[in-house]
């Protein structure tokens, strides 16, 4: 809503630096704000899990077997219970951390970072090169993605490099897709034909002008598609064929407490929830990064009122 | 319309064409078939007659145009577990599957289209907020986790439901529910925020300036144009319905092709396995030519 | 009292917005009685579709309000009805037609459908809607009714869509229609049709019409009475004669005076050396002939104007000969070489001297640039024309030669006004001290007031620089004050070419005449002459 910028209007609305901005709208969206902190917590934990509890969390202890939770008179590293070789829960979900977001994000990169390249490419070159691409796009969309995991898994052996190689094939075609449709969109603008006007090669064009706009919808994608890989990475490990222990993740924590559902629910329940809370919390944060990158939606955060959507 | 419509199969048929290679090559490259496909303590002998039996001595080539002829026969070679075509023990698998995946996204896309439209309409009013968030723990929660504690609750502790088969109604009852959580929750962000977009849109300002009830406003001139790139998730959701639903499936012991791969992963049973992919790539691709042809009855101008 | 049709009165309507409350309206009355047209004119940001809007309950709250006012309809106040009367009174006894009518129409259902949705939802029979809708059709002047009745909006051309809005609007024979700048995306020509379209169609029915526009000549030709508004307050009013010929705010004065068409023409004077010599150039997509064999010739220090409207081609011809897309065939002699031949390497030496404009300076400026990095971004892709150290002091320079200040250079493209914005694109171009400039429709985005700026800065450019200029306009009146000479173009083909003077006071061609006749002058005598002569 321009209403009030006429020609002759001196005072030019002064701009806070990018950081000092985000922060602000951080903190007008106070779920995204929790959604943030604690993802930063998560990932204070990944780095220092390990070494914190390490020890603990191999640590088998039979007299505790299946502890049950909010048993406040062993340590306070038992409020979680015990699981079936009485190892503390909360021990093991803090160590699985690492693994587990390690996993997400090695994929994730890997496929951000090759299905932009090859959208850009897909973008920019011949109809006939971008076809070849698309095509093999779709081939690996129609794959039954989970399942080829589970077979080059099975046959290539499981570890965590090649659970991420896996993970990040299956996803590359989002981003390429997105990549690619708005390549196809940016390049068609006055901007990118006023930047040939001017004699601007074809990579300062690719990488001056149409990255910096495509960069906030793959950070967006990518936050959301961190959620959607560890979802994939936990249900592999589920199934046993991703993580194998004596390494663990929060998936491989559900399927290690299955058999003893009717009797110690918590063994599964916990880490149920870390992976619910820290998915969730990718979402909230790639919703109103959604909006915090879009220049047109942006006001709705700066407003600081009511939100309206 | 037909010209679009023989555009997008031609497509399609590139990438099922693509599909096949990788199949083939799957089989051949990731290790020896022979001892791939045989039991772990078959003799060196018994490879090599399997080797010679089913060619795999002739140059790659004459083996995959073999294959191709094979596959367009719509002969997959046999189960070495149930000694039938895998063809058909694939088959039956997927008819399973596809009742699964058809009943639960009917489900998920008619409830999800009528919860996300009417939060869009008073987008930032209770019920959009409690819509919102409900929609984006569904969409959190992992699915295989939701199963063992929709067992534990309904079935174990309360004894409502059965935990495995498909032999009643009531089987069906858990499958479906944990199954419809991830997609509606995935779905009724979608349908939200292409209905805000819609709902804000010229046509709507001019719809209200002709008089037209909030209910036609909503339900018939913004949604349909809403429903274009909710189309597309419907699709993605369905696709990872249909190759299977691999986990809920062999957590509730149903029959579908998701368990039956896995089963023949684990007994080696690859015929099984390669057929399983194939059928259900087939599947995914006929679907996406559906989504294709909505989106042309959807909207003219892709047709013209 | 007699009672109005329409009277507005002291309505204020505010937005909140990411900047603050922005008082969109301030205290502003009206009235309109029925068969009569009362204009509402004023530029971008003056708030002249806010009031409409509130008559058409279409301000979506929050984050808009009403803070004060009443709307009475025939007596009755709009603002203060229950909900289902006030639905009852849209489309039936108000309706209303937008500026873009592809937007404004629903892309997925037939125009037919549409036109019959607005009386079904006033309780007509589908039959009968049906049948009157075919007729509508008819009247506003579609050909082939029965078959348009299933095509869809985008089937159509902007002047029909219009039509078929207007259809869509007077199908239940309305009290009062509101028109929000109906005729602004069309062409010259398709414009005076749908003006004179509607002032036949207000005498068959005899309603009030409330027309929004930015445009005198549309207030002249159409309206009785007119209402001025400057950033959201009325500053004037009366019968459009008096207003024109008496402005009493110094607003309304600077309007008048910003209406291009009113200078002194440039004199034909003999240049110097030939710049530029364009001959016989075709370019085709598909099946269509965008350029059916263009030549001209073009004189350093000149500036060379091509009018034509949509679908004539004179993007096209643009785009070519910044090499924006290749040419079918044809040659263009730029210092004695062919462009069209040139390779990579020449072509990339050749943007030093051809530079562009373009038509939206919203959309040509990478939003994630600094003023300064775009300004020298001219400088990073050809290192040889400054070095680094005296790119800031450069920069500085050429922001204060298109009227801008040097400590402009640290904000972003959106923290400008549109003609702030299009004096950055100008910047841009100079840096590379180009010999030609190539002005795509450089002002017709922008405000009237602010066309009549940017225009006179081009203009001196050209004589303090003697940079020539190529103008692509789809109007005759904005290039009569600057233009050397005029080249006219319809359909890809040139339709005259020659001198100012010669284009304005002696058109040779059918088509120059027809598209001056149509060109709307602000002056509503002028007007009503060219009115009566056509009639």
């Amino acid at each position: 809503m321009s209403l009030s910028s006429t020609e002759t209007d001196p005072a030019l609305r002064e701009e806070a630096s990018f950081a000092v901005r985000m922060g602000r709208m951080l903190l007008a969206d106070k779920f995204a704000l929790i959604a943030a902190l604690f993802l930063l917590v998560m990932i204070v934990l990944a780095l220092i899990g390990p070494v914190w509890l390490g020890e603990e969390a191999i640590k088998q202890n039979l007299r505790g077997r299946n502890l049950a939770p909010f048993d406040w008179s062993r340590g306070w590293i038992w409020w979680m219970g015990a699981d079936a070789l009485g190892r503390p829960l909360f021990a093991r979900i803090i160590v699985a951390t690492q693994n587990t977001l390690m996993v997400a994000a090695g994929a994730v990169v890997l496929s951000a970072v090759s299905g932009t390249f090859l959208g850009l490419l897909a973008g920019f070159s011949s109809p006939r090169v971008s076809q070849i691409i698309m095509r093999l796009a779709d081939v690996i969309m129609s794959f039954p993605s989970l399942l080829i995991a589970v077979i080059v898994l099975y046959l290539l052996g499981s570890s965590i490099l090649n659970l991420m190689v896996v993970l990040s094939i299956t996803r590359i075609p989002v981003y390429l897709r997105t990549t690619r449709a708005e390549v196809l969109e940016i390049r068609e603008r006055m901007f990118v034909q006023a930047a040939r006007v001017m004699g601007a090669s074809g990579n300062r064009i690719l990488f001056r002008h149409i990255l910096p706009i495509v960069f906030p919808t793959l950070t967006t994608l990518a936050t959301l598609d961190f959620a959607y890989v560890m979802l994939a990475e936990s249900a592999l490990s589920f199934l046993g064929i991703g993580i194998q222990p004596p390494d663990i993740t929060w998936g491989l924590m559900i399927s290690q407490g299955r058999q003893y559902l009717t009797n110690a629910w918590w063994l599964s329940f916990w880490p149920g929830l870390a992976i619910i809370l820290t998915t969730l919390s990718l979402n909230l944060l790639s919703n109103w990064l959604r909006i915090a990158l879009d220049p047109v939606q942006r006001w709705r955060l700066e407003m600081k009122g009511p939100s309206h959507g | 319309m037909l010209s679009f419509i023989r555009k997008r199969s031609v497509a399609s048929l590139i990438s099922l064409a693509g599909l096949i290679v990788m199949v083939f090559f799957l089989s051949r490259m990731t290790g020896d078939p022979a001892s791939l496909f045989l039991p772990v303590e078959a003799s060196a002998e018994m490879k090599q007659q399997f080797r010679e039996l089913h060619g795999l001595n002739d140059p790659l080539l004459v083996q995959f145009s073999r294959y191709v002829g094979d596959v367009v026969t719509g002969d997959l070679g046999e189960s070495y577990r149930k000694a039938r075509p895998a063809l058909d023990v694939v088959t039956e698998a997927f008819v399973w599957t596809l009742w699964l995946a058809v009943i639960t996204m009917s489900l998920v896309t008619s409830a999800a289209i009528v919860v996300g439209s009417l939060a869009a309409f008073r987008s930032g009013g209770f019920f959009d907020r409690t819509a919102s968030m409900l929609s984006l723990i569904g969409a959190s929660v992992p699915d295989f986790w939701l199963a063992i504690v929709a067992i534990v609750v309904f079935s174990v502790n309360l004894h409502w439901l059965p935990t495995s088969g498909t032999g009643s109604v009531l089987h069906w009852i858990l499958p479906i529910s944990v199954l419809f959580v991830r997609p509606f929750g995935i779905i009724v962000q979608v349908v939200r925020g292409s209905m805000i977009g819609a709902l804000s849109s010229a046509y709507v300002k001019t719809a209200r300036a002709k008089g037209v009830r909030s209910g036609p406003i909503i339900f018939i001139h913004a949604l349909r144009n809403a429903m274009l790139p909710v189309i597309t998730v419907i699709g993605d959701q369905a696709a990872s319905l249909l190759n299977g639903a691999v986990i809920v499936e062999t957590i509730f012991g149903f029959p579908g092709v998701g368990k039956l791969m896995i089963d023949s992963i684990l007994q080696r049973d690859f015929n099984v396995v390669l057929a399983a992919i194939l059928v259900t790539a087939l599947a995914i691709f006929l679907m996406n030519l559906l989504i294709d042809l909505c989106y042309a009855l959807l909207d003219p101008r892709i047709r013209h | 009292m007699a009672e109005h049709l329409l009277d507005v009165r002291n309505l204020s309507v505010e937005f909140h917005t990411a900047s603050g409350v922005v008082k969109a309206v301030r205290n502003i009355s009206y009235h309109l009685d029925r068969g009569e047209t009362l204009a509402i004119l004023g530029e971008s940001g003056s708030g002249k579709s806010v009031s409409s809007a509130a008559i058409m309950n279409l301000i979506d709250m929050p984050p808009g309000r009403i803070t004060s006012g009443e709307i009475f309809l025939d007596g009755v106040d709009l603002l203060t009805m229950k909900p289902q009367d006030r639905r009852a009174v849209n489309g039936k006894r108000i309706a209303m037609i937008f500026q873009d009518p592809l937007s404004h129409l629903n892309p997925v259902y037939p125009v037919g459908w549409q036109i019959r949705e607005a009386m079904t939802a006033h309780g007509l029979s589908k039959d009968a809607a049906e049948a009157e809708a075919l007729r509508l059709l008819g009247r506003v002047g579609i050909p082939d009714p029965q078959a348009a009745m299933d095509k869809y909006p985008h089937q159509f051309s902007g002047g029909q869509r219009q039509r078929v809005m207007i259809a869509m609007a007077l199908a239940l024979r309305p009290d009062l229609l509101i028109a929000d700048e109906p005729t602004t995306a069309l062409d010259v020509t398709v414009q005076a049709e749908v003006l004179a379209l509607l002032k036949e169609l207000q005498r068959e029915i005899g309603m009030g019409v409330l027309i929004i526009t930015h445009d005198l000549g549309v207030v002249a030709e159409i309206a009785d009475r007119v209402v001025v508004m400057e950033k959201g307050a009325l500053v004037e009013s009366g019968t459009v004669r008096e207003v024109y010929k008496n402005p009493k705010h110094p607003y309304t004065r600077r309007l008048i005076a910003a209406a291009p068409g009113k200078g002194a023409m440039h004199e034909d004077e003999a240049k110097g050396e030939m710049l530029l010599s364009v001959r016989d150039v075709r370019k085709t997509y598909g099946a269509f002939a965008a350029l059916k064999g263009v030549s001209f010739d073009l004189m350093a220090g000149q500036t060379l104007a091509i009018v034509g409207e949509s679908g004539s081609g004179k993007s096209t011809l643009a785009r070519v000969l910044l090499r924006l897309d290749e040419p079918d065939s044809g040659q263009a002699l730029w210092k004695g070489r062919d462009l069209f031949q040139l390779s990579p390497k020449e072509l990339y030496r050749l943007r030093r001297d051809l530079q562009m404009v373009f038509q939206d300076p919203t959309q040509s400026l990478n939003p994630r640039m600094t003023v300064f990095q775009l300004v020298s971004e001219a400088w990073v892709i050809h290192p040889d024309i400054l070095p680094k150290a005296k790119w800031r002091e450069r920069v500085a320079e050429l922001l204060v030669q298109v009227g801008l200040s040097p400590d402009h250079m640290r904000r972003y493209p959106h923290q400008f006004s549109g003609g702030q914005r299009q004096r950055i694109a100008i910047a841009r171009a100079l840096a590379l001290e180009p010999r030609l400039i190539i002005c795509d429709e450089a002002v017709s985005a922008l405000d009237v007031s602010v066309q009549a700026q940017v225009i006179e800065l081009l203009d001196r450019l050209r004589k303090d620089t003697g940079i020539s200029f190529i103008f692509i306009a789809h109007d005759l009146p904005v290039v009569r004050d600057f233009a050397d000479q005029v080249m006219v173009m319809q359909k890809g083909e040139i339709v005259e070419i020659g001198g100012v003077r010669q284009i304005f006071d002696a058109p040779r061609e059918p088509y120059t005449r027809a598209l001056l006749a149509a060109s709307l002058d602000p002056d509503p005598d002028i007007q009503a002459a060219h009115r009566a002569r056509r009639a």
